[in-house]
């Protein structure tokens, strides 16, 4: 049977077992809007803005397995889309966005909304298409699908021409998909396993380095096993939270730039370092000459081979997915593997140098921004998923709750982008319908992306805004005082609205906090109370607290700024 | 910094040029010449850039090239035995005495002139790229009128075949 191209858009969705989209319409995908609207099996989630579309899908995928798909207009509906497929691309998060282009006949003639779409999205996607015959257009989709979720993950784009959209074909869809110049690499290879085996037992002073590929290939069960069985201290990245549960005795805390002082010292003093699915950034290993003094073994282990040897040098590279090699180094240490007897040794001055307590802050009569997270760790019972915004309240939310499950820790890592919590608290709880979501920003950020209240009314998407209000672009304020002489220059936001009457205006509840003793009533009230609405909680908080320890861009990891009083 | 000369099959679609120059540019790779036409399958594409860099670089290089999902394969040329071939087409002005001068000098570098007037000659000439720079600098500079080089094409000798 012939379909139209908008139908055969919307079948592959089906076929993908997609059951929401984000999306915004417009000119260009009327006829796939025409084609979604006469099916319920793919849902719909109207935005108002197209950037919150591609974040919302983007949070999809992280808190779940799932591709998520946005769907936009051409012209300004996609280049709206443009941060929010590059803050995807950062973090390798699986994503297709199918975004409506102008007729193929007008195409090149600077039509109305007419973009390079292919040309703006190409240095921030895995692969883009566009399509050009709508008999392509089913296995383009299948294709898309396939490269976003296969592989080091990450944002495919399929453009589509308004055209395309109105021939007929019939709908065939491939089960599978074989692509010659597409083939990544899955099984690690054997020889570098057993030397991978061989120096983790040789080591003395041993760190397991993990970040956000842990937490992309499921392999978070993996990792504690490993870890359990070697009696290694583990460490993660931003991005690998959860994927090592924070309470367990052998996890030492976050890394880099705002990492604790154990974990800190243990990366750069360690003897041997397995980096699983991590890519020794600049905010993790601060400056890479520092880092290149002390000498050590690195066992890396990534699905992307262009990650290893990038920054620092690796002894033994092994290319694969990190579920199946950790499930094959376990499998390899069951016979005989014996930890050598120094590394109780590496564990007393790993407990010495956490006896410094790094994180520990001072209590002031203001709020202050670490008891929130505290707080907001307590009254959740550590379950909840927790969005954030860029900036302060980020590293708080990093360093103060304490992720035991893979995928509840939402944020945007490589991009750094402003605004994304409040959509990524949306495409989470499109994901995950019942639970409970905190959304952790600062009064800068929210205003990014703060029209989503608007869409969360409409679909009742009970989201905890924690605004953690300094009146400061903290993060910023925080370098300034710092670094420029507490020259302020444009740090400070003056005209803030009344947050309480704002969440109200568009239907939602509103809190002001003040005092240190409201803080938690006010959270526990949110989360019982108010559980199905989403509350606006404005944490009016201490105006100079600052994020440490801090290594200062440039610096060691292990000159470290420790807080005042340590 | 080594001279490298990197040889990619890469899917004959739309763009496929323009990821791998967007990716010489975004990572702050060099270019000093590329080129790129259909293969005896039309389906594929050889493309050849002539490049620089340390040997991390070079690492890096053909690491994200095979990361672009259009290409096929890449190789360093340069990494072993390979013949490379640069064309150049050159007009030059030839009047009076220069006239057989110009004949003489394209004689010695196995030039042809492909194109006559009154005033002007092109003389084509292939070689490996130094061959072409001498035959530039062995010319009096001010009757060179127009030079057109086409980068460095390479191929591996003997058994080393690039093929899917």
């Amino acid at each position: 049977m012939m379909i139209s191209g908008a139908e055969i858009v919307i079948r592959c969705l089906q076929e993908e077992k997609v059951d929401c989209v984000f999306g915004y319409p417009g000119g260009s995908v009327l006829h796939i809007y025409d084609a979604l609207f006469k099916q319920d099996q793919v849902k719909h989630i109207l935005v108002r803005h197209e950037q919150a579309a591609v974040h919302a899908a983007d949070a999809y995928s992280r808190s779940s397995q799932r591709v998520g798909v946005a769907l936009v207009t051409s012209g300004p509906g996609v280049t709206n889309t443009v941060t929010g497929i590059a803050t995807a691309y950062m973090d390798s998060i699986p994503m297709v966005v199918l975004t409506g282009q102008v007729p193929s006949f007008y195409i090149g003639q600077d039509a109305f909304q007419e973009c390079d779409t292919v040309g703006i999205t190409r240095p921030c996607v895995k692969h883009n298409f566009l399509v050009k015959d709508v008999k392509d257009l089913a296995v383009t989709i299948k294709k898309a699908f396939h490269i976003a979720s296969t592989g080091r993950p990450g944002p495919v784009v399929v453009d589509i021409p308004k055209d395309i959209t109105a021939q007929m074909c019939e709908f065939d869809y491939p089960k599978t998909i074989q692509m010659r110049s597409y083939n990544p690499v899955v099984k690690g290879h054997l020889g570098q396993i057993k030397k991978a085996v061989q120096i983790l037992q040789e080591a003395k002073r041993p760190i397991i380095y993990t970040g956000g590929g842990v937490i992309l290939s499921d392999a978070a069960e993996q990792l504690t096993k490993l870890a359990h069985k070697l009696n290694f201290p583990v460490t993660n990245t931003l991005m690998g939270l959860g994927g090592y549960p924070a309470t367990d005795k052998q996890f030492i805390g976050m890394l880099g730039m705002h990492g604790t002082f154990e974990a800190n010292n243990a990366m750069h003093y360690a003897d041997v370092i397995l980096a699983i699915g991590a890519r020794f950034d600049d905010r993790v290993i601060g400056n890479p000459e520092h880092f290149a003094e002390e000498k050590r073994r690195v066992i890396h282990i990534d699905i992307d081979p262009s990650s290893i040897s990038k920054r620092v040098k690796v002894d033994v590279p092994i290319v694969g997915n990190v579920q199946d090699v950790l499930e094959e180094i376990v499998k390899l240490m069951d016979s005989g593997f014996k930890t050598d007897p120094d590394v109780a040794n590496w564990w007393k001055q790993i407990d010495a140098w956490r006896g410094r307590e790094s994180l520990r802050y001072k209590q002031s009569e203001h709020i202050m921004p670490q008891y929130v997270m505290e707080k907001l760790y307590e009254v959740t019972g550590g379950n909840a998923f927790v969005t954030s915004d860029v900036g302060q309240h980020q590293m708080f939310a990093a360093q103060y709750y304490k992720f035991d499950k893979p995928r509840r820790w939402i944020n945007s890592g490589g991009l750094g982008t402003m605004g994304v919590g409040l959509p990524y608290g949306m495409g989470v709880l499109m994901a995950n319908p019942d639970a409970q979501v905190a959304c952790v920003t600062g009064e800068g950020s929210i205003q990014m992306c703060i029209q989503e209240l608007s869409t969360c009314k409409q679909y009742g998407f009970p989201i905890k805004i924690i605004n953690l209000n300094n009146g400061m672009l903290g993060m910023v304020r925080q370098w300034q005082e710092m670094f420029y002489s507490k020259r302020y220059s444009q740090s400070y936001v003056t005209s803030l609205p009344d947050f309480v009457k704002l969440a109200e205006a568009y239907g939602h509840v509103g809190m002001k906090i003040e005092k240190p003793e409201d803080v938690e009533p006010a959270l526990r009230k949110a989360f019982t109370e108010h559980k199905d609405d989403l509350v606006f909680m404005d944490f009016i908080i201490d105006p100079v607290a600052n994020v440490f320890p801090m290594v200062a861009a440039g610096k060691g990891l292990t000159e470290m700024i420790l807080a005042e009083d340590l | 910094m080594q001279r490298h000369i990197i040889s990619i099959l890469i899917e004959n679609e739309s763009g496929a040029l323009s990821r791998v120059a967007g990716l010489f540019s975004a990572r702050g790779y060099n270019i000093e010449s590329l080129t790129v036409a259909p293969t005896e399958d039309p389906s594929l594409s050889r493309m050849t850039i002539l490049t620089s860099g340390s040997d991390e670089v070079l690492e890096q290089i053909t690491k994200q090239l095979n990361k672009l999902v259009d290409v096929v394969k890449v190789v360093d040329l340069s990494e072993a035995a390979h013949v490379e071939r640069e064309l150049m087409l050159i007009k030059v002005r030839a009047t009076g005495k220069d006239r057989e001068e110009m004949k003489r000098m394209a004689d010695i570098f196995r030039g042809r002139i492909i194109d006559v007037t009154e005033s002007t000659f092109v003389i084509e000439l292939t070689g490996a790229s130094a061959k072409l720079d001498s035959f530039i600098a062995a010319l009096d500079a001010g009757l060179i009128l127009e030079t057109v080089r086409t980068g460095v094409c390479g191929i591996g000798r003997g058994d080393r075949i690039l093929k899917v």
